[in-house]
């Protein structure tokens, strides 16, 4: 066990743990956090991921020492209900999920390759997407709240 | 039966009942407001409070689809389905689930529809065994069909509606015709300012009525709730990351479990050696019940790493038989269970007469449901009362076999629903309730249990069934078929636990349970009624049993029979059980049969049919894909000379009678590798009634690329021992950034209609629309799922050029 500082949306941990532990397992389980959520626990879904330092990142995978004293955001810490970011909200709009579990991955993981491309054509937009499982496949509605999204960000 | 007598449920409550309740998912005002609801009985352990016996009613009443659990609220009462609270909101009682297809979205529509009140007026409380009536499982596509058609949900606020009408009456002395339901209150039709809201009337008390059978539905034309696009309640707060999953429930005191599965498939357990992991961080226990191997410790890592470490020792076990030759073993099993859907007892006959007759065999393989998140449950068991939290389809079968497993009264335990990532059919929803449990009575504290990606794939799920199937057909020399004979071996072990066997899922057979035993049968019983619940029978022929016809089609020459033989693996139902397999199967033939016929495959169709459901969903689809009438294969080159381009048609009635749809996929394909892809997919829906269409929608674009990822990709496979597709590199579902056909989804509403099944309507014909496109577009016939690029290759070869 060691000592570690944890900065998550905003806020900052001090916590004692096993250094190797995956991130997930302190987010959801020490922190009770509910957006990243266990799919693989391979790195191959995307339902655990987060951001850190705006890259996204699965958190199944990815030891907690790794990522201390970075700027680690969860779904819940991207934007609330009442305040939900441009990219949860186009979720919302267009209804972009069935079960929802796979949210994390999906709107994390596309938030971090608008960030980094906002001009992406549709083909791009799926390439960046080509990590991420949904199970349901609500992929129509989801490409398409991607899209209005990134038209809501670029202005 | 003499109504029981319920005291209002504003009763004491200890403050650890309280927040068990608050866990649980009752606020307290839930409790309060809706004071004329039902609460049956309620175990949380013994750590917690149990309220009183005496709120439990009687022999219950038996819900449609299940069979009235002991303890459950009676299905017969108004009361257990709905009850209004003294600031005038609704709370109801449903016993279908919130699955992620958004079946509370709708039921709450046919709430505030039913009883006149606005949308964000009702809260909608889902399949808790102590809370709502006994309604079977949620799966089949029947949750609309039970809630929207017959006396359950819809009944009984109808029922409701008509008892506050009358309470208006008296209160306002006014006739009832001269009075109308609207916003939450009754009044006047001539003179608004004469009115009474619901909580005048009612509030604080229950309704004491029968659900009343024919109580006035609202029609389709006089719809305000129902019928319109509501937005999903829970949207919000699933991409917020709030939604409560039963992956992110948290009970105070909780411990972490982890199981270990047999080394093989029917390997025995020779020995444990805790000595192993004892030492290790946050050991709590091993835990062992005949070939059940568990761990408990203090955090979720450090189970999962004590799991790991455990020192098992395991029998060898017999050699599973070879997937390279599993479709002939299949054939050559003994014993086989054998079903006989229709028979005109003319089949072989007609075939000899027939100008052409031809052949076609047909494979699907074993699939997953491969949920995105692995299974999970929440067990709480002490003394000798036991609460679940678990994303199990069926609460009611869950609380009776979980009695089973654990040696308690049914009614000592309660299983709360608590939705989990989508299911589609029986995933480790079950089994892994039955994990969460055992290990939780082995420690006497709350344990949760997420599956690992391996043990869900591997040893957590009852797998979609396998089928191979043999078509034959006779045309006359006009094109016309006279005569259909389908044939089919399917390998079944296990289910659904049902009531009484919780050995049909991997835990419960670990655990020293039975699966359903097999039962030998051959040859097949004549049919004494129809049914076509399984798609068996295909959508063209007359479908004569009893005297009477009941298919969808015209061919009067037919036979359909089914062999089931044992399976090596846990199976059960996966979205669209066999009926998407049949389908595939028809549809596909359907398409061969109309080539030989040099038949344009919608005329073909057409010609066949004479439900006009199905005629319209065929018409529909044809005409917004621009259907251009010629016979398969076109063989057009695209603007690429080695890339071809088709179009193939494919249609269900759905279980015969619950739900139509039909589908045209547009599909291209590179000649030299076979590489496959699909440019649009056109789909047409009646399912009678439509209470949202934008759910219907999302439902349709997901079921038409879930079918494709099934055509396309999806297979389990296995060696010797283990089976090998045990994450997402071994098993292949199309990830978001595959290139996305156009989904275009055409409603058809029939108000006039029953409500029917909507879920798995648009996935059935997938696979048979895109191999039809692929022979229109290549003149190559595939005739395994899935369609892989060496498969479409090998198929493509002599016809291209």
């Amino acid at each position: 066990m060691s000592l570690l500082s944890l900065k998550v949306n905003g806020k900052t941990h001090s916590m004692d743990v096993d250094p190797t532990t995956p991130l997930l397992y302190i987010l959801s389980d020490d922190l009770g956090l509910r957006g990243p959520k266990f799919g693989c626990g391979l790195g191959q879904c995307g339902s655990c991921t987060v951001l850190v330092k705006g890259q996204a990142v699965r958190s199944c995978i990815t030891a907690v020492e790794a990522v201390q004293g970075l700027d680690i955001i969860t779904l819940e810490g991207l934007g609330t209900a009442d305040k939900p970011h441009p990219i949860q909200k186009a979720f919302i709009e267009e209804q972009a999920a069935q079960c929802g579990y796979c949210l994390s991955g999906v709107i994390l993981t596309a938030k971090a390759f608008l960030d980094k491309n906002p001009k992406a054509t549709e083909k791009e937009i799926q390439e960046g997407m080509s990590r991420v499982l949904c199970r349901c496949f609500t992929h129509t509605r989801m490409l398409r709240a991607i899209e209005r999204a990134r038209q809501g960000m670029a202005r | 039966m003499k109504n029981p007598t319920l005291k209002a449920v504003e009763q004491p409550m200890t403050q650890s009942a309280a927040e068990a309740l608050a866990r649980a998912g009752f606020s307290r005002r839930n409790f309060i407001k809706g004071t004329g609801a039902l609460i049956v009985s309620f175990s949380m352990g013994g750590a917690l409070a149990t309220l009183e016996a005496q709120n439990r009613p009687g022999a219950a009443a038996v819900g449609e689809g299940g069979t009235g659990a002991a303890g459950s609220p009676p299905a017969g009462e108004v009361d257990s389905w709905v009850a209004i609270g003294s600031d005038g909101s609704v709370t109801a009682y449903t016993g279908k689930e919130e699955l992620g297809q958004g079946m509370s979205t709708a039921q709450t529509q046919l709430v505030a529809e039913e009883l006149c009140v606005p949308f964000q007026r009702v809260n909608l409380i889902v399949c808790d065994t102590s809370m709502t009536p006994d309604q079977g499982v949620t799966s089949g596509s029947q949750s609309s069909p039970a809630n929207f058609n017959r006396n359950n949900l819809a009944g009984a606020c109808a029922t409701a509606r008509e008892a506050l009408l009358q309470l208006g009456s008296k209160q306002l002395n006014i006739p009832v015709e001269e009075l109308v339901a609207v916003d939450g209150t009754i009044r006047s039709k001539s003179d608004a300012s004469k009115k009474a809201t619901y909580s005048d009337l009612v509030a604080g008390k229950k309704f004491d009525l029968k659900v009343n059978p024919a109580a006035k539905r609202k029609p389709a034309s006089e719809w305000t709730v129902l019928g319109k696009p509501i937005g999903r309640p829970d949207m919000a707060a699933m991409a917020t990351g709030t939604f409560e999953y039963v992956q992110t429930v948290r009970v105070p005191g909780m411990l972490h479990g982890m199981v270990i599965r047999p080394s093989a498939v029917g390997a025995n357990l020779m020995d444990v050696d805790e000595s192993s992991v004892s030492s290790m961080p946050g050991f709590v226990k091993v835990v062992v019940k005949k070939n059940f191997v568990g761990v408990v410790a203090e955090k979720p890592w450090q189970a999962m790493q004590i799991a790991r470490a455990l020192k098992v020792t395991w029998s060898d076990a017999p050699e599973l038989p070879k997937q390279e030759t599993f479709y002939d073993h299949l054939r050559n099993q003994k014993p086989t269970r054998d079903t006989m859907s229709v028979n005109s007892k003319d089949v072989d006959q007609k075939l000899a007469e027939a100008a052409t007759v031809v052949k076609a065999t047909y494979n699907h393989p074993y699939q997953m449901h491969g949920s995105i998140g692995s299974s999970c449950a929440v067990a709480d068991v002490q003394g000798d009362k036991a609460t679940a939290w678990s994303p199990t389809q069926g609460v009611w079968h869950q609380r009776a076999t979980l009695a089973m497993l654990l040696n308690l009264k049914p009614e000592n335990v309660r299983v709360i629903f608590r939705r989990g990532a989508g299911c589609y059919g029986i995933n480790g929803a079950d089994t892994v309730t039955y994990d969460a449990a055992l290990l939780s009575q082995a420690v006497g504290k709350p344990v949760r249990v997420q599956l690992t990606r391996k043990e869900e794939m591997a040893w957590g799920e009852n797998y979609g069934f396998a089928f191979a199937i043999d078509e034959r057909a006779g045309l006359d020399a006009q094109g016309n078929i006279v005569a259909w004979d389908h044939e089919a071996w399917s390998p079944v072990l296990g289910n659904r636990p049902g009531y009484t066997a919780p050995g049909n899922v991997v835990t419960g057979f670990l655990a020293g349970f039975q699966p359903d035993e097999f039962r030998p049968r051959s040859p097949a019983p004549d049919p004494n009624a129809f049914s076509n619940n399984a798609n068996a029978v295909p959508s063209y022929v007359v479908g004569h049993v009893g005297g009477a016809d009941h298919g969808a089609g015209t061919i009067k020459s037919e036979r359909v029979l089914l062999h089931n033989v044992v399976s090596p693996f846990w199976t059960g139902p996966l979205r669209s059980p066999q009926r998407l397999q049949n389908t595939f199967a028809h549809e596909s033939f359907m398409d061969e049969l109309a080539a030989r016929a040099k038949a344009d495959p919608v005329e073909f169709r057409l010609r066949h049919l004479s439900e006009p459901r199905m005629i319209d969903v065929v018409k529909a689809a044809a005409k917004t894909a621009n259907w251009v009438t010629r016979p398969s294969p076109g063989i057009r080159k695209t603007a690429t000379l080695a890339v071809l381009s088709g179009r193939g048609i494919s249609c269900v009635a759905y279980e015969g009678d619950n739900g139509f749809s039909a589908m045209i996929a547009e599909v291209e394909v590179e000649v030299a590798t076979g590489k496959l892809t699909v440019r649009r997919l056109v789909v047409a829906i009646d399912a009678g009634p439509i209470s949202n269409p934008d759910g219907l929608r999302n439902q349709s674009e997901g079921g038409a690329l879930q079918g494709m990822s099934r055509a396309l990709g999806e297979e389990v496979t296995w060696d010797d021992h283990n089976v090998t597709s045990i994450d997402w590199k071994t098993y292949h579902s199309l990830p978001l950034g595959f290139a996305v056909p156009k989904v275009e989804v055409v409603l058809l509403n029939r108000p006039d209609m029953p409500a029917t099944g909507a879920g798995e309507t648009a996935i059935t014909v997938v696979a048979g629309a895109i191999g039809n496109a692929i022979f229109d577009a290549t003149g190559g016939r595939i005739r395994q799922v899935p369609f892989t690029a060496e498969r479409i290759k090998a198929a493509i070869a002599p016809n291209a050029g």
